[in-house]
């Protein structure tokens, strides 16, 4: 089949798409956006976390037909005129990465955090990444980069 | 030339918290991963695997399969063209299964097709007529006569005797336990992947996320029946290994179906496949005893350890080794009998996991510790700090510790720690169950607990452990730039940072490439054992050092002074009170400086085979851990309230990557004391998913303190320590430990569950 959607600002073509395949196939294999990432593939660990819509997802529990006609963005949309979002800035600066594999979906997850809540507690940092596994950094330096990322939005 | 000061100092050498090079690609999704990777004209390969413990293989027939529309080839054992086994210390995995089956997952057939669901579904049409053959799944049977063989040599993997000091010791005080611990997955998040490319030569290149490049690339090429220069290996993104891809997953597979089909073959695993297709950590049942004075004084101990090593030999052997010969903890223990033994079953196959054989044994030594603390009547900080080794004295295995040992202070230090508040019952959040509101504080006992470490780093037992740097310095775009070659595996832990900051160390030079890892240059070894901050840290600095030597015998010869009164910093080359001589870019000109150096550390020695006694490590690593726990003791439930650390790093390269890695690690050993388990019945895993096998979530891990000591070790490089199993081995028996202090219940198992909590 045929899906068309509306990737990062850009409206995308993908032919010949079995209908069983996710939408995280379909960005990863389809449309050369490997950034949402396939860790577990069934909605556990967060790693592959898009906006459908303006709401975080996980793309690999959404059919890639279900992204038709709708707007996808995705970890490689967050960085605006090559200026890195906030987040990613804070990821960076704060040792939040080691493997990164989590880090895309993370990302995504606390930049929406941050949208709805400009300055979280720290209960509510947990609570909202709580759907995101990562295996490399015993969570403390990305709970620094949401709180880095968060006080320097707080003080714009 | 020029004659200004050296005022602009660069950033980002050693003993500073540089930023990682790769982390602006990773935040930002460009970073290829393995799973990444595509080619055009790629098609997907999948693997067919066994569905049996135990069984012969009748026949295979493949026709079916080959039908489908799509599919480009379906290979099985007859289709490997060398030797049909690899294997890390012993070459007994088959590359495809070719007359039985050892363990459930194990490989039988791989198809490639243009889709990856057109060849899961072609796979399904492989008939393979199997005779199911009894299956030996209790690890404690595998010694038995009449146990089934998993190989024809035999159930017996390694056997590993210590005997030390008086053979028939007595103590006043005897104190002795029985301790499980389960299988613990490595959960890297980023599944086995790799991509292999057919070449022109005839050869491949394969693009895959490793441990080590050199010994993939030595079993592949067996496997192939391929020379190494026909076999090119380049490291992929790495999404995180503990342990987990020191084994081959899809390495020879893709290959086989590259060359098979000439075309680019992807193959990349889900998780249930990503379970079946790495080894776990070994579970093991411990007998321990402690023979002690009436103040706790350490006279004796003994130990019988078992480990589960599953079908095939993987590391079990070295496993066993560091059970064996570090199985007592950092303690001073006149007269040992240590006996650890590895077995085969025909349970999932069993290796290398961050803190390797010791965290098992972790467990049991220290659960045995805190009962002595109790029967003399002391408490658990100075039971440990009253036994624990100090420099100049020796190991189990009669080696002198010869360097710093501070295992009391380390205990000291996070005993000295804050302990947090008491449990906010007003928010339940920070109760046990949290928000699914199972408690308001009636049945909540706090616990608290400690445990301490030590962990060789670096390969033992006289293994040939070295790593290879070829540096270069030359000038690009007006300025020198140094670039870094080695063929040791990122995996996360930062070991691209540490090169670049070593590099500008050496040579005084802001911009550092590390070049992509391949096996164009020769081998770094493993990224295991703590080793390549150490190893290829070391070669990096030799190689480092022989460029700067060069470079300034050249600036020598044009300024008419003695090398040994210049040095490079800033970018320049400096005399002897810091004033800038000659721009390195000019004293460089248009040519290259490149060294290449193979560095080893220290020997080390094989141990005797009947009494363990011998120089077995180069370097030991200490660590220390107090967990903090609310335990809901009605219903089972466990709320880590905070998990210190003190750890002697030697020297911090990268003080928030060390501080990073202690995280991670504690993190890691805490799962496995109260939830990570893979669950195995009748030689089946029961859990092959994130949603059954639990990870810790942020909601499950504590703030960590992390107090950071640098007593450097005066054999190594700066004066290094490894630094990234110590933490997982201490921290699972100090959060076991407060569980126990909570609960006053025994707990000799973990994961530790629920109804181990409640006796129900």
């Amino acid at each position: 089949m045929r899906v068309t959607t509306t990737v990062n600002g850009t409206e995308r073509t993908a032919d010949d798409v079995w209908p069983g395949e996710s939408l995280l196939f379909l960005l990863r294999e389809r449309l050369g956006l490997p950034g949402a990432k396939n860790a577990c593939e069934q909605g556990e660990c967060g790693s592959c976390t898009v906006y459908l819509d303006g709401e975080p997802v996980c793309a690999c529990l959404v059919a890639a037909g279900q992204a038709t006609g709708r707007e996808v963005t995705t970890v490689e949309g967050l960085a605006e005129g090559g200026r890195l979002h906030p987040v990613q800035e804070a990821f960076v600066e704060a040792g939040a990465v080691q493997c990164g594999f989590c880090t895309p979906g993370l990302v995504v997850m606390a930049s929406d955090l941050l949208e709805r809540v400009p300055e979280p507690s720290d209960p509510e940092i947990r609570e909202a990444l709580a759907g995101n596994l990562c295996r490399c950094t015993g969570y403390e330096k990305i709970l620094d980069a949401v709180r880095l990322a968060a006080a320097r939005q707080a003080a714009r | 030339m020029t004659t200004t000061e050296a005022t602009a100092r660069q950033t980002g050498r050693i003993g500073e918290s540089a930023q990682r090079p790769d982390g602006t690609l990773k935040v930002t999704g460009e970073y290829a991963y393995a799973s990444d990777l595509w080619h055009d004209d790629m098609v997907w390969g999948v693997t067919l695997r066994s569905p049996h413990p135990s069984a012969r293989i009748r026949r295979i027939d493949v026709a079916e399969a080959l039908t489908v529309p799509g599919v480009t080839a379906v290979l099985t054992a007859d289709d490997v063209p060398g030797e049909n086994a690899y294997g890390l210390e012993h070459a007994d995995s088959p590359v495809l299964a070719a007359d039985v089956v050892r363990y459930v997952g194990e490989p039988v057939a791989l198809v490639a097709a243009d889709h990856p669901e057109t060849a899961r579904r072609a796979a399904a049409r492989i008939r393979v007529d199997y005779e199911v053959l009894p299956a030996l799944t209790d690890p404690r049977r595998a010694l038995d006569d009449d146990a089934p063989r998993v190989h024809p040599g035999g159930n017996l993997v390694r056997h590993q005797r210590l005997r030390r000091g008086d053979p028939d010791p007595t103590a006043p005080v005897v104190v002795s336990l029985d301790f499980c611990v389960g299988m613990q997955d490595q959960a890297f998040l980023g599944p086995e992947s790799g991509l292999a490319v057919p070449a022109e030569d005839g050869g491949v290149d394969l693009y895959v996320a490793t441990q080590w490049l050199h010994i993939d690339q030595r079993q592949v090429c067996l496997a192939l029946g391929m020379p190494p220069e026909k076999v090119r290996l380049t490291l992929a993104g790495v999404g995180g290994a503990f342990g987990g891809r020191e084994d081959l997953s899809v390495h020879v597979h893709a290959c086989l179906l590259a060359l098979r089909t000439g075309r680019p073959v992807k193959m990349s695993y889900g998780r249930e496949e990503s379970f079946y297709g790495h080894v776990h950590r070994h579970p093991a049942t411990m007998t321990y005893e402690f023979g002690a004075e009436r103040d706790g004084t350490l006279v004796y101990a003994r130990a019988h350890v078992l480990l589960d090593g599953g079908a095939y030999a993987s590391s079990t052997a070295a496993v066993v080794g560091n059970a064996g010969l570090l199985g007592l903890g950092p303690y001073r223990i006149p007269s040992v009998a240590v006996d650890a033994y590895g077995v085969f079953t025909n349970n999932p196959p069993c290796g290398a996991m961050r803190g390797f054989g010791c965290v098992q044994a972790a467990f049991a030594h220290e659960a045995l510790m805190d009962e002595l603390a109790d029967a003399v009547g002391v408490d658990p900080v100075e039971i440990r700090r009253r036994n624990g080794l100090r420099e100049g004295e020796r190991t189990i295995t009669g080696q002198a510790v010869d360097s710093p040992a501070p295992v009391a202070e380390l205990l000291q230090r996070v005993a000295d720690l804050p302990l947090p508040p008491p449990a906010d019952t007003a928010d339940i959040r920070s109760l046990p169950g949290a928000v699914g509101n199972t408690t308001h504080g009636e049945g909540v006992r706090r616990g608290v607990g400690y445990a301490v470490t030590m962990k060789n780093v670096g390969f033992s037992e006289g293994f040939d452990d070295y790593s290879t740097a070829r540096v270069r310095l030359q000038v690009t775009g007006g300025e020198a730039v140094a670039s870094v070659h080695t063929a040791a595996a990122e995996v996360g832990q930062g070991l691209v940072t540490v090169q670049q900051q070593i590099a500008r160390t050496e040579l005084g030079v802001e911009r550092v490439v590390v070049v992509p890892a391949d096996t164009t240059v020769g081998s770094a070894g493993s990224t295991s054992a703590s080793r390549q901050t150490y190893v290829t840290g070391g070669a990096v600095q030799a190689a480092c050092g022989a460029v700067r030597t060069a470079v300034l015998q050249r600036a020598a010869v044009a300024l008419g002074l003695s090398p040994a009164a210049l040095r490079l910093d800033g970018d320049k080359v400096v005399g002897s009170s810091g004033e800038v001589l000659a721009d390195l870019a000019e004293v460089l000109g248009g040519d290259a400086v490149e060294e290449t150096v193979e560095w080893r550390h220290r020997p080390t020695h094989a141990v005797d085979p009947e009494t363990g006694q011998g120089d077995a490590h180069v370097q030991f690593a200490f660590s220390a851990h107090r967990a903090v726990v609310d335990v809901d003791v009605e219903l089972g439930l466990v709320k880590v309230v905070a998990l210190d650390t003190a750890q002697d790093v030697g020297k911090a390269i990268n003080p928030d990557a060390v501080v990073g890695q202690i995280h991670g690690g504690s993190a890691q050993g805490m799962g496995l004391a109260l939830m990570e388990e893979v669950v195995v019945t009748d030689g089946h895993v029961r859990n092959p998913s994130f949603t059954d096998y639990l990870l810790p979530t942020v909601l499950d891990v504590p703030p960590m303190r992390v107090e950071v000591l640098e007593y450097a070790d005066p054999h190594a490089p700066y004066g290094v320590r490894g630094v990234g199993e110590p933490p997982t081995i201490s921290s699972g028996p100090a959060v076991a430990a407060a569980v126990r202090a909570a609960t006053g219940r025994p707990l000799r198992r973990v994961p530790i569950r629920p109804e181990h909590i409640t006796g129900t």
